[in-house]
C-alpha cells in the first residue's frame, strides 16, 4: 500500500487529540516541575520564582547517589524477578484451554484492584512475628520459634514483585498468545527437548517483548514509595520516599522537583534505550 | 482569577443565586446569624467533627456569633493558601488553628493580625508558653489545642512501665522500638537533649544539634520501625510486634480503655507537648468576633470540656480546671513537658532535615 504524505491541515487532524492529551497530561505538568526545580527555596515560606541550581547541587552528593543507586538496583531486581517468574508462567498459561486461561486472567485482574496500601499491610502481617507465616512453619515443625521477616530487603522485594507481577503477565500475554506454534513444533521435530525448545526458540523469538516488559516493570517499580516504607528499613527507602518527604513534610517543592526531574530523566533514558534496542532488532 | 470574577453573570447564575438566597430566607436562624458570624479553620477530620459537635454550638449560644467551620488541609498547604489569599485581601478563614512551625513562618511575612490581650479577659488563665509572640512583642497566636507524645509500651512484653526516655537507648530493647520518622514530628532531638544534655537549650548551636544527633544515632539499632503513618505503629504496638515507642498519649489511653495491652507513660523528663495556635489572618475584617472566640476558648470551663470531649491537653493552668485527677491524667500530666524547639524547624529546617535523613537512612 502506498502511503500519501499528508497535505492539508485536515490530514493532520487525527493527531490533534493525542497531541492535546500529551500536552495537557505530560508537557505542561513536566514543564512546571522543571521550572519549579530551578526556583529559590524559602525556608520560612514556600518558594520564589528564580533560576538557581542550588536544588540540583544539593542532590549531587554521595548520600543521594547511594539512594538513587539503591532505587535503581531495587527496580532492576523487581523487573528481573517479575519477568523470570511471569514469562514461563504466561507461556504455560497460553497452552491451557481457553476457559482456564480466562479464570486465571480474571484472578490476576482482581489482584490489580488491591491498592498499594492493602498489599503493604497484608504482607507486613504475613511477615510479622506475632501473626505471620513463620507461625505456620513452627506448627509443622520446620522452625523452632516464630521470627519477624520484616523489615528487610527481601520483604520489600517480595511485596514489590507481588504488586508488579499481574502487570507483567498482562503485558506478556498477548505476545505469547500470538506466538506461532509451528516454530516450537519445528524445534521439537528436530529433536529439541521442551525446555530447550522454550529457551532456544520461544525466548529469543520474543526478545523484543521481554526487553519492553523489563523496562515497563522497571519504570513501574521506580515510582514505588509506600512498600519500601512499610516493609523495609530506612536504608531500603527509595528516592521516591525522600521526594515525598521533601514535598509534603518539608514543603521544599524546588528540591522535591529537582529530585523528581532526575528520576523522570532516568526513566526516559531507559525508554529511549528500549526503542534503540528494538530498532536494531527490527533491522536484522 | 480576575477574569472569572469579571465574567458577565449568566442567567443560570442569577437563578441559582435567587434559589440560594430564597432558601437562606427560609432559614431565619442563619439569616439572623449573618450580622455576626465568623469563619474558623480547624484541622479536617477528627478535630473539625469534635469542634462542630461540642465546641462551636456552645460558643454561638454564649455570644450569638455564628460559626462557619472550614476544614484545613494538614501540612503547610493552609498557610500557603492564607498567605496568597491575604495578598489579594481575602481571608478563607478569619481565625485558624495553626501548627507552631506554621505560626512562626506566618510571622515572617506578618500574616497574623496582632491579638490584643486586653480584649481577652481570660488570657490570664493561660499557661505562659501558650501565648505566641512576634519578636517585637505583639501577640501572634494563642494556644488552641495541645496534645502529648509519650513513651508507650505493650504491657504483655513490658510488665513494668519504663520511667525514662533513656529506655530507648537500652541495648536490651534492640529492634523493639517504633519512632516517628521525621525530626519535625518526632521531636527526638529535644528528647535527646532533655534526657542527656540538660535541656533543649543545648540545641541552640549547630554543635549542640550535631551532638544530639550523634547520641540519637545510638538508638538506631533498637528501632524496628520509623513510621509516618500512625496506623502502622498503633497496630504493631497492640499486637506486641513492636512493643515500645513514642505515640500520642490520648489515643493510647483510649486503646487501653478498650482493653488493649498498651500503656502510655510520662517519663520523668516529661512528655513531648505539641500544640496548635489560634491565629487571625491580617485580611480578616472580623477581628472583634475572633477575639471573642479566643476569649471564650480560654475559659477554664471550655478547656475542661475540650479535655473531656476532644481529648486535648488544657492550655490553662491546672488549678483553674474542674477536671478530676483521672480526667486530667487522661490528657496531661503535672510533670513539666518537653516543649519542642519549633524555631529550629524554621531557621535550620533544611540543615536539620538533611542531617536527620542521613542519620536514619545512611
Amino acid at each position: 500500500m502506498k502511503r500519501e504524505a499528508p497535505k492539508s491541515l485536515a490530514d493532520y487532524s487525527p493527531l490533534f487529540f493525542p497531541g492535546l492529551m500529551l500536552i495537557v497530561f505530560f508537557v505542561v505538568p513536566f514543564s512546571t516541575m522543571i521550572a519549579v526545580s530551578f526556583f529559590q527555596r524559602d525556608p520560612s515560606g514556600f518558594y520564589t520564582p528564580d533560576f538557581v541550581f542550588d536544588n540540583y547541587a544539593r542532590f549531587l552528593s554521595l548520600f543521594f547517589a547511594k539512594v538513587l543507586g539503591f532505587s535503581l538496583m531495587l527496580a532492576v531486581m523487581v523487573a528481573i524477578c517479575c519477568v523470570v517468574i511471569a514469562f514461563p508462567f504466561t507461556y504455560l498459561l497460553t497452552k491451557r484451554p481457553r476457559k482456564v486461561q480466562t479464570i486465571w486472567l480474571v484472578c490476576l485482574l482482581s489482584v490489580l484492584s488491591l491498592s498499594e496500601v492493602i498489599i503493604g499491610f497484608a504482607w507486613s502481617t504475613l511477615f510479622s512475628r506475632t501473626a505471620g507465616i513463620t507461625n505456620l512453619f513452627v506448627a509443622i515443625g520446620l522452625m523452632k520459634e516464630p521470627v519477624a521477616l520484616l523489615p528487610s530487603f527481601w520483604a520489600v522485594l517480595t511485596g514489590m514483585v507481588y504488586q508488579a507481577l499481574p502487570y507483567t503477565i498482562l503485558v506478556l500475554y498477548p505476545a505469547l498468545v500470538r506466538l506461532d506454534p509451528t516454530l516450537l513444533e519445528a524445534a521439537r521435530t528436530l529433536g529439541a527437548s521442551p525446555v530447550r525448545a522454550f529457551m532456544n526458540v520461544v525466548v529469543p523469538a520474543l526478545r523484543n517483548t521481554i526487553v519492553a516488559t523489563l523496562i515497563m516493570v522497571f519504570v513501574f517499580a521506580l515510582g514505588s514509595y509506600l512498600l519500601p516504607q512499610i516493609l523495609g528499613r530506612p536504608s531500603h527507602w527509595t528516592l521516591s520516599v525522600l521526594i515525598t518527604d521533601q514535598a509534603i513534610y518539608q514543603s521544599n517543592m524546588p528540591f522535591a522537583a529537582a529530585m523528581a526531574v532526575f528520576l523522570v530523566l532516568m526513566s526516559l533514558a531507559l525508554v529511549g534505550l528500549t526503542l534503540l534496542v528494538g530498532r536494531r532488532e527490527n533491522a536484522l | 482569577m480576575s477574569k472569572i470574577l469579571n465574567h458577565p453573570i449568566s442567567r443560570r447564575a442569577v437563578l441559582g443565586a435567587g434559589v440560594a438566597s430564597a432558601s437562606l430566607l427560609a432559614m431565619p436562624s442563619i439569616l439572623r446569624a449573618q450580622d455576626k458570624s465568623i469563619k474558623i479553620g480547624v484541622y479536617g477530620g477528627y478535630f473539625k467533627k469534635s469542634f462542630d459537635e461540642h465546641i462551636f454550638p456552645e460558643f454561638t449560644k454564649a455570644t450569638g456569633i455564628a460559626v462557619e467551620s472550614v476544614a484545613e488541609p494538614t501540612g503547610e498547604a493552609w498557610l500557603v493558601q492564607l498567605e496568597q489569599a491575604a495578598k489579594a485581601g481575602q481571608a478563607p478563614a478569619d481565625l485558624s488553628m495553626m501548627s507552631q512551625v506554621s505560626t512562626l513562618k506566618g510571622q515572617a511575612t506578618d500574616l497574623w493580625a496582632p491579638i490584643d490581650l486586653t480584649k481577652i479577659k481570660n488570657s490570664s488563665n493561660l499557661i505562659d508558653h501558650f501565648v505566641n509572640k512576634y519578636p517585637d512583642g505583639r501577640v501572634a497566636g494563642i494556644g488552641a489545642v495541645a496534645w502529648y507524645i509519650t513513651l508507650v509500651t505493650n504491657t504483655n512484653v513490658f510488665p513494668t512501665a519504663p520511667d525514662s526516655w533513656a529506655a530507648f537507648w537500652d541495648p536490651a530493647n534492640a529492634d523493639k522500638l517504633g519512632l516517628l520518622a521525621l525530626a519535625s514530628n518526632s521531636f527526638l532531638l529535644e528528647v535527646t537533649a532533655t534526657t542527656f544534655m540538660g535541656g533543649t537549650k543545648a540545641l541552640d548551636t549547630e554543635e549542640g544539634i550535631q551532638k544530639a544527633l550523634e547520641k540519637l544515632a545510638e538508638v538506631k539499632p533498637n528501632v524496628r520501625l520509623w513510621y509516618r503513618d500512625e496506623a502502622q505503629f498503633e497496630q504493631a504496638l497492640k499486637s506486641g510486634e513492636i512493643p515500645m515507642g513514642q505515640y500520642y498519649h490520648d489515643v493510647t489511653g483510649l486503646a487501653a480503655a478498650d482493653g488493649q495491652p498498651v500503656r502510655s507513660t510520662f517519663p520523668k523528663e516529661g512528655g513531648i507537648q505539641d500544640s496548635g495556635n489560634w491565629v487571625i489572618s491580617r485580611a480578616s475584617k472580623k477581628t472583634e468576633e475572633a477575639h471573642a472566640f479566643i476569649d471564650h476558648m480560654c475559659q477554664p470551663a471550655v478547656q475542661s470540656l475540650m479535655s473531656r470531649k476532644v481529648g486535648t491537653a488544657p492550655t490553662v493552668k491546672r488549678e483553674l480546671l474542674d477536671l478530676t485527677p483521672e480526667q486530667f491524667a487522661a490528657v496531661s500530666s503535672d510533670i513539666p513537658p518537653i516543649i519542642p524547639r519549633y524555631d529550629l524547624y524554621t531557621t535550620k529546617a533544611d540543615w536539620i532535615n538533611q542531617k536527620w535523613t542521613e542519620l536514619i537512612v545512611g
